[in-house]
This record gives structure tokens, C-alpha cells and sequence, in this order.
């Protein structure tokens, strides 16, 4: 029944226009522009392959939720293809695919349907794609590297780990590279290669009882004065500067200070970017938390003891050139259960894909200022 | 006005074809197979076809007519989110469609970003995971509309992952999206993708799915909304609550319905009548030693059947809540069970599937069979055949004539 409905409406609207695919990339949250998207998707596939490129170009600038609309068009127009024995466009696509300036998603999509009827490709591109701002490139290419660096020994496993690493910003890839390398006697700088901040000054505990400091302003969410002193849960209480040495930037509160049940402290830092620039902020904690940048409240998160993990959240955040001040405040609760006894952090600061993106200059000192 | 009201409750249909199996736990969300004739001798010869499956998935298959739909989620991040529709009876792939998760996709690594299992209407296949997203085709895989409720509802996640399946009712899709720092449930046109209503819901970690209490005679069909605070019946048209049962409930198994009696997990197991208007309930009885552990309960032939923490299967009579008998499974298990001719079909954590035949005065294992692979999944029940899946595969059990 639908092959008829989508030939007349071929027949009826010609070929898709960029009207179509601008239709796709304006729906919004909710159901916003779903009735129309259908009708557009539906004449862009009755148009056929001629539309997949103009598809894919289409997902720069689109919103995750359009890039689906999007994607389901060129998929619907792909599979139809492979079913009547077709082959896909494959130099246009290939073209698209070796573009960097591409959507990473887009690019990956086309990549993935061009192997399905030429699986040849894979050898012949992964291994140009170790710095590709795709992760999902990135992670194969490291792969590789990573399969030849096994089938070698010494300063060639070495070499092949290193150029590993220039491209790995996966976790799991970063630490099964930096282990061979420590193995075998090499340095290796996991707090740099992932962009953790480690330098904080934190301050607490202030009271958390039953959880009722979580919405409590205490003094640090006015002004953050590094030199004052103020009433804290257990007696006066003054920022203090800690560094931590963990590979994975965890700031750990229950070691370093206390693991105050019912607690809550303020950690801040300052981060120097070299432009104004739009980042990721990786946070994991265990804990309830709120995030600070320059003064305004970017993500909060009532949640205790919800297992943690690096890059658990994913924070968009504006920098300005030059010093940005970050202030978190994690609190902790009085569960006794012991898998609810961490009291910790760690932040990071990246691109899209995982990437550090390294300040001009950290420190823990932040400006006097007021939020 | 009332009147009214209560003629469009009444007018609430549960769409039921005994051949399909369109949600979580089947048609009314209870585990139970209507007019089935399932394989209850479970073994290599039993298996109509295997096929390979793409990253990770512990959603159940669904049936909808020849069409057997599935979920997974694949990626290091599991951001990448397949719908895939299967022959049922070649087991051949027929399309599959990928999305990208617009909400958080972190889980515990037991867990994945695949597990509340899809639903439909009949028409239409509503996907959900626990990136929040709901994401709804046609059967031919096209997408039809898309809402990416953890964009929305950005606070509404669970760092252990979310697990709780929608339901159909009617015209509207029901996803309970409940968490600590956000929680609610919502009410989803399923032609349009439209909000017809939200509610605020107890802010806790939950990982139950909604059930239907189907409506009959002059009772309307209402939809039943299990948290650690207890369960809440909701008109599914509009999301007014009817009733509430305050006494609290577990987190992890949901609720079932059989012939209008509820059977919470609720300090072991609660019981509620619904009285003849839908618009109270007494309880009937309370039974702590039939608690159920991570599976739902099931109901079947008179007889409750739940599943301890170390494996046991307790049956328990339906009308008064004494405990009849145990019978040792090896568990753990994760998955609901599927009652069925008079069978009870198990699958453990380690693949390990149990056919039981209970009766009144005990039950006997009559075939077990081992698939070698993790099952955290729910089988579903359709056309006389049983489909389960692990993260790499799915099998069709079904006798071979």
C-alpha cells in the first residue's frame, strides 16, 4: 500500500527541495512539526538517491532531534536501494564521508551504509581517520593501532601505542594504551590527555541534614572570597586548596577532608580559555550537585548515590576568553548502606568529542566576585 | 458532566488479538499468553530459527501480525538506538532503523540503554529506552513522530539506567519516566505524538512498568501506576487519578491484573478489588512470604507464582494468599515469566529456561534447556510460539509440527 501513495506523490511534487529537508531540520521539542516532517520525509524518498547527499549536509547545525528526522529520511531512501539490489552513490558518498567538516554523525551514517555493500572500504579509510572529529572514526582507527601494537614488541609497539594515543578519547581505549605504555616504561599524562581540572579550593562542610542544604544559599553562592571565613556544620570554615594526583582528576572529599554525613561542601577553580568558546563540562559524582560558571547556575542534580563514573554528566557550557570561574557544590546525605559512603568529583573540560581542550592557565585561585 | 465523563472512561478500548504480543508482560501487561499453545518441551529441536542481533538489548521482542519488532542499543556510549522488525517465521530481518539517544545514556553495565521493551497499537510501534527517548514508526519502520523526553525533561534520568516499559491504552501511550531528581508520567497521543496529559510522580528511583486494570461492564479501563509509594490508577485518556494505594510498593517487579483483581508487589504481595464503578478498591489480602524478588508476579489457574531472590518459585492460592508450595529454579533471574496452557515458561540470568507445570499441590519441572547466553529479557508469547532474546541473539521456540 505505501509504494503507491509515495509514486503519486512523486508524480504530483516532482523532485524534493531544500524546502523538504528544511522542514525536517525545523522540528522541535514535543511533537513540534512531526505532521509536516512525515510529508516531507516522504517526498524526499519518493525523489530518491538524488536527495541523500543534500540530506546529510543537512545535519550540521541540526539539533539532535532533527538529525532522527534526517536520518530516518536518508536510511528509508538507502534501504529501499539495497533491497531492489541497488548500489548507493558511492564516490558522492565517499566524497561526503572523507570531509571533515561534515557532521560527525552524518558522516558516520553514510560510512556505515556504503559497507554494507562494500565492506572493503573499512580497511581502506579507518586508517586515515586517527584525528577525525568523529569519536566513533577516532575509536576504530585506535583500534587498529591498537591490534598491531599487540602483533609487535619494543620500540615498535611503543611507537604504534603513542600514535595510539594522539587519537584515543575513549576511556576505555586511553587507559589499555597508557598501561602498555607505563608497562613498558614510558610517562604518560592521563589528567592532560582528558583535560580534568585538579587544582580546587573547597570549603565545608555546611549542613546537609535530612538533605535540606541542597536548596539552602549559603555564603559562597553570593561571593566566592577565598580569604573569608564563615559559620560552617561543625565550627568555622575557610577554602582550602587541594590537588589531587589521581589519573582520573578525582577529587575525593571523603578522603581528603571528611566524609561528613549529611554534609556539604563548595569546591571552585578557575579555568583560562584561550577564546570565547563553547565546551563540554564532564562532571562524575556519586552526589547531588550544582555547577556554577561565571556566576550562573548551568545544571543541578538532586540524585545521591546513583552510581558514578567519569563523564557520568554532560554539561554545555559558554566559556569567555579568559578566566572563567567554575564553582560545584556537591553535598553528600546520611544513607549508612556501604556503597553510599563516596563523597567525591571529577570535571573535565572537552570538545564534543571527548577531546581536552587544555586552558592557557589553571589555577585554583578564583577572582573575588559575586554571583 | 460526570455522566459523561464516565461514558468516554467506559469507551476506552484495550485492543487485544490473542495472536500478537504488543507490550511488556503482553496485551494487559500481565504475563499472560491467552489461548496459546506454547512448546513446553524446550530443547534444540524446539528452536525455529536464531538469529544475530546488534549491540546490546534486555527489551523483549514484541509480535505484531508476521512481524516480530525488537530493540538494542550499540556505541561506546550506547547513544545509538535500533528498532529492528524480524519475519516470524523465517526470522529474517526485514528492516532496521537506527536513531541517535537525544538524552543521557549512562547505565549500570548490567543494564543497557535498551531495556524497556517497545510497545504498539496495532499500527504503529512506539520504541522507548532509557535515554528517555520515545521514538514511534509505522510497522514499515518510518518514523512517524519522535519525542525526546530526556532532552525535555533533562533531570529526569537515572545514573543505574531507566528500565520502565510503556503500555497502550486505548489512543495513548503511557511511559512512567520516574527518577530522584525528576519524576512523572505522561500520556502520549499515538497518531500525533501530542502531550494529552503529565503528572507529577513520587521523586524516586523506579524501574516498574504501568498495567492495565481492563475495564468491564460498567467499570472503565484505567491504567495503573506502581512506585515505592504504592500504586495509582489514572484515567488513561486524561491522566486524572481515580484512585490511590498508599501502603507503598517495590521499585523493581510491577504490578498484575487478573480477572479485575490487582496483585501489587507490595510487602510481599497486596491485593486489591476494584469495586464494580472503578472508582475505589478494598484489599483482600496480604501475603509476605510470596514476595517476588526482580520478576513480575504472575497469576494463572487460581494460583500467584513468584520468584525469590534465591531462585525459588512460590506459588501461593490466588483467592486467600496462603503459600501452597516452593519449587527450587536455579536462579537469579531478571526476566518475567510467561503463564500459558497451564505452563509456566523461566528463563534465568545464565540462559537457562524451565518449563514448569503447576498444580494445586505442587509443580513439576517438565523441560529445561540452556541457551548458553545471558537472558535479562521477558519472552513474548504469540502465534503458539515463545520468542526470547539475549544481547546477541533471538530464538523462536515453537513445537516442530
Amino acid at each position: 500500500m505505501k509504494i503507491p501513495v509515495l509514486l503519486i506523490v512523486a508524480l504530483t511534487s516532482g523532485t524534493a527541495s531544500a524546502d523538504d529537508i528544511d522542514v525536517l531540520k525545523s522540528v522541535g521539542p514535543g511533537s513540534q512539526g512531526a505532521t509536516e516532517a512525515r510529508a516531507a520525509r516522504d517526498r524526499l524518498a519518493a525523489a530518491g538517491t538524488d536527495n541523500l547527499i543534500p540530506i546529510l549536509q543537512a545535519f550540521e547545525g541540526s539539533s539532535v532531534l532533527a538529525q532522527n528526522w534526517l536520518r530516518s529520511a536518508f536510511e528509508g531512501i538507502a534501504d529501499a536501494e539495497i533491497k531492489q539490489g541497488n548500489y548507493l552513490p558511492k564516490d558522492e558518498l565517499l566524497k561526503f564521508v572523507m570531509d571533515t567538516q561534515g557532521s560527525p554523525q552524518a558522516r558516520r551514517l553514510a560510512y556505515e551504509w556504503l559497507l554494507k555493500r562494500t565492506p572493503e572500504l573499512e580497511a581502506e579509510l579507518i586508517p586515515k581517520m586517527l584525528l577525525d572529529p568523529s569519536p566513533e572514526f577516532r575509536r576504530d582507527a585506535v583500534k587498529r593501532l591498537l591490534d598491531q601494537a599487540e602483533q609487535a614488541s619494543g620500540d615498535d609497539a611503543v611507537g604504534l601505542y603513542r600514535e595510539a594515543l594522539k587519537g584515543a578519547v575513549h576511556e576505555d581505549q586511553v587507559t589499555a594504551v597508557s598501561k602498555a605504555l607505563r608497562d613498558a616504561g614510558e610517562e604518560v599524562d592521563l589528567q592532560k590527555h582528558f583535560g580534568f581540572l585538579t587544582s580546587w579550593h573547597i570549603i565545608g562542610p555546611f549542613d546537609n541534614k535530612e538533605k535540606k542544604g541542597y536548596p539552602i544559599a549559603y555564603p559562597p553562592e553570593s561571593a566566592i572570597d577565598l580569604a573569608a571565613a564563615y559559620d560552617g556544620q561543625m565550627g568555622e570554615v575557610k577554602w582550602q586548596q587541594y590537588v589531587t594526583e589521581d589519573d582520573y582528576g578525582l577529587m575525593n572529599i571523603a578522603d581528603e577532608i571528611e566524609n561528613y554525613k549529611g554534609s556539604l561542601m563548595y569546591a571552585t577553580t578557575t579555568y583560562n580559555s584561550g577564546r570565547s568558546q563553547d565546551v563540554q563540562f564532564r562532571l562524575g559524582t556519586p552526589n547531588a550537585w550544582k555547577l556554577w560558571v561565571n556566576g550562573d547556575l548551568v545544571f543541578e542534580r538532586e540524585e545521591y548515590h546513583r552510581s558514578t563514573r567519569m563523564d557520568q554528566y554532560r554539561i554545555p557550557v559558554s566559556l569567555k576568553a579568559g578566566n572563567n570561574v567554575i564553582m560545584l557544590k556537591v553535598c553528600q546525605n546520611e544513607q549508612d548502606e556501604p556503597w553510599a559512603q563516596r563523597y567525591q568529583f571529577q570535571l573535565r573540560v572537552c570538545d564534543r568529542t571527548g577531546s581536552a581542550i587544555a586552558p592557557v592557565k589553571t589555577t585554583a585561585s578564583a577572582a573575588k566576585g559575586s554571583h | 458532566m460526570k455522566r459523561i465523563a464516565f461514558l468516554l472512561l467506559a469507551a476506552v478500548a484495550v485492543s487485544v488479538n490473542a495472536a500478537d504480543w504488543k507490550q511488556f508482560r503482553g496485551n494487559l501487561a500481565n504475563s499472560i499468553a491467552v489461548g496459546e499453545s506454547l512448546p513446553t518441551e524446550l530443547s534444540g529441536g524446539s528452536i525455529s530459527w536464531k538469529v544475530e542481533l546488534p549491540g546490546r538489548g534486555l527489551s523483549g521482542p514484541i509480535v505484531v501480525g508476521d512481524q516480530v519488532i525488537l530493540t538494542a542499543s550499540s556505541g561506546y556510549n550506547e547513544d545509538r538506538l535500533h528498532v529492528m522488525s524480524f519475519d516470524s517465521e523465517t526470522g529474517e530481518r526485514q528492516w532496521e532503523r537506527q536513531f541517535q539517544a537525544t538524552g543521557r545514556t549512562i547505565c549500570h553495565e548490567k543494564m543497557c540503554v535498551a531495556t524497556p521493551t517497545p510497545a504498539s497499537d496495532g499500527e504503529r510501534i512506539f520504541s522507548f529506552y532509557s535515554s528517555n527517548d520515545l521514538i514511534c514508526t509505522d510497522l514499515a519502520g518510518d518514523l512517524l513522530w519522535y519525542r525526546g523526553l530526556g532532552e525535555e525533561f533533562p533531570n529526569a534520568s537515572n545514573s543505574l539506567g531507566m528500565s520502565s516499559s510503556p503500555i497502550v491504552v486505548g489512543s495513548t501511550v503511557i511511559a512512567q519516566v520516574e527518577a530522584d531528581a525528576e519524576a512523572f508520567a505522561i500520556g502520549v497521543d499515538a497518531a500525533t505524538g501530542d502531550t494529552k496529559w503529565r503528572i507529577e510522580r513520587p521523586r524516586r528511583a523506579n524501574w516498574t512498568s504501568p498495567t492495565i486494570l481492563p475495564g468491564e461492564g460498567g467499570r472503565p479501563t484505567l491504567a495503573l501506576l506502581q512506585s515505592s509509594a504504592g500504586l495509582t490508577a489514572v484515567d488513561p485518556e486524561t491522566g486524572d487519578v481515580v484512585w490511590d494505594f498508599t501502603e507503598g510498593a517495590s521499585t523493581t517487579p510491577s504490578s498484575s491484573v487478573v480477572n479485575g483483581r490487582i496483585y501489587i508487589p507490595s510487602h510481599g504481595i497486596t491485593t486489591l478489588q476494584v469495586t464494580a464503578d472503578g472508582q475505589s478498591f478494598e484489599q483482600v489480602w496480604n501475603s509476605p512470604v510470596l514476595s517476588p524478588a526482580t520478576p513480575s508476579a504472575v497469576v494463572m489457574d487460581g494460583m500467584t507464582f513468584s520468584v525469590n531472590r534465591s531462585g525459588a518459585l512460590a506459588a501461593g492460592d490466588a483467592e486467600s494468599g496462603k503459600r501452597l508450595w516452593q519449587l527450587r529454579l536455579k536462579g537469579p533471574f531478571s526476566s518475567s515469566p510467561v503463564a500459558s496452557n497451564g505452563h509456566l515458561f523461566f528463563f534465568n540470568e545464565r540462559g537457562v529456561a524451565f518449563v514448569v507445570k503447576p498444580e494445586k499441590d505442587g509443580g513439576t519441572i517438565v523441560s529445561q534447556f540452556d541457551l548458553e547466553e545471558t537472558i535479562l529479557c521477558s519472552p513474548a508469547a504469540a502465534d503458539n510460539a515463545l520468542y526470547i532474546r539475549s544481547d546477541g541473539h533471538m530464538w523462536k521456540f515453537a513445537d516442530p509440527f
